[in-house]
């Protein structure tokens, strides 16, 4: 992976096979205390704690779940190698959530990268499913609350052409808003 | 910020079109693995070319979709394509380029590309 925007995007595709319904995720960049924080939520099967121990470890795979592979350990590689911390918190009927920490002058932290196109992706390829995504930069923030959206669609498809084109829009006009166009 | 007064005026004018394109057995199934060895070789911008390319052009038999990890992930990133009542066709080691190539020559012209098929390299 070249961008920790993909493994956003592995991680959170995870969720959407646990059979979530509701996947919230957040990108969190504080420059004050030098840190960006990922933290994808989803309201999924979840998993027992040997498969939490199980998850991490690129080496265990059983090649009956799918669950199990090398998205989890290269996003856990890709945080703790620039100082971060990595966390996984499990509950089986309750959810799963993913919490990634790096830090954001480490010479060895990816950049951010297309994060915009991972949410996208996430949302209209996943239409049946509702996202809360959240962009925070120092103080400023935005929200995509997919279930807002649903609401005043109505029964127009989140994965239609006109709704993917704005969803697009959004995502870039409210992050240039947000961080100013700057390169994380 | 981007007002959600927008969506509004697109529920307006697509109501009465849903369902239009729902999905019945006419429809032409094109398939963008994405798993971890998907997305970690360049099937993002793959995923994103072929449903620009089909939306622009209109081919509203055509659904673009992802999937998990198809076994092959040396071959990644791959592209399948499923025509109703045609043996699935499978794209390996697709870029952005390739996709547009695939749109152009399978999905409108109907002729396979052989030249990036698995069974070209097989």
């Amino acid at each position: 992976m070249t961008e920790i925007a993909l493994n956003v995007h592995d991680v959170a595709e995870n969720s959407t096979r646990a059979k979530a319904t509701l996947v919230e995720i957040s990108v969190l960049i504080s420059q004050a205390d030098d840190i960006l924080t990922i933290i994808i939520k989803d309201n999924g099967c979840g998993m027992s704690e040997e498969q939490v121990r199980h998850v991490t470890d690129p080496f265990f795979t059983t090649r009956t779940t799918r669950s199990v592979g090398l998205g989890v350990p290269f996003f856990k590689m890709a945080a703790e190698c620039t100082g971060g911390s990595f966390n996984i918190d499990s509950t089986i009927g309750v959810g799963t959530t993913v919490t990634a920490v790096f830090v954001l002058s480490s010479i060895d932290r990816m950049p951010l990268g297309d994060i915009n196109c991972t949410i996208h992706s996430l949302i209209t390829f996943n239409a049946d499913i509702d996202f809360i995504y959240t962009y925070r930069f120092n103080d400023r923030e935005f929200i995509l609350d997919t279930r807002q959206f649903r609401e005043i669609l109505g029964d127009v498809p989140l994965n239609s052409y006109e709704v993917s084109e704005y969803i697009k829009e959004y995502l870039a006009e409210n992050k240039l808003d947000t961080d100013g166009g700057v390169v994380i | 910020m981007k007002s959600l007064e927008e969506l509004k005026a697109i529920r307006e004018r697509m109501q009465g079109q849903v369902g239009l394109r729902s999905e019945d057995e006419t429809q032409t199934r094109v398939v963008v693995g994405m798993a971890t060895c998907g997305i970690a070789s360049g099937a993002r911008p793959v995923l994103n070319a072929l449903s620009e390319i089909v939306q622009t052009k209109g081919l509203s038999n055509v659904a673009v979709t992802q999937t998990g990890c198809i076994g092959l992930c040396q071959y990644e990133p791959i592209v399948e394509v499923m025509e109703p009542g045609k043996e699935k066709v499978t794209y390996v080691k697709m870029t952005a380029e390739k996709a547009a190539e695939v749109v152009e020559q399978h999905l409108i012209g109907g002729t396979v590309v052989a030249k990036y098929t698995l069974n070209s390299i097989e």
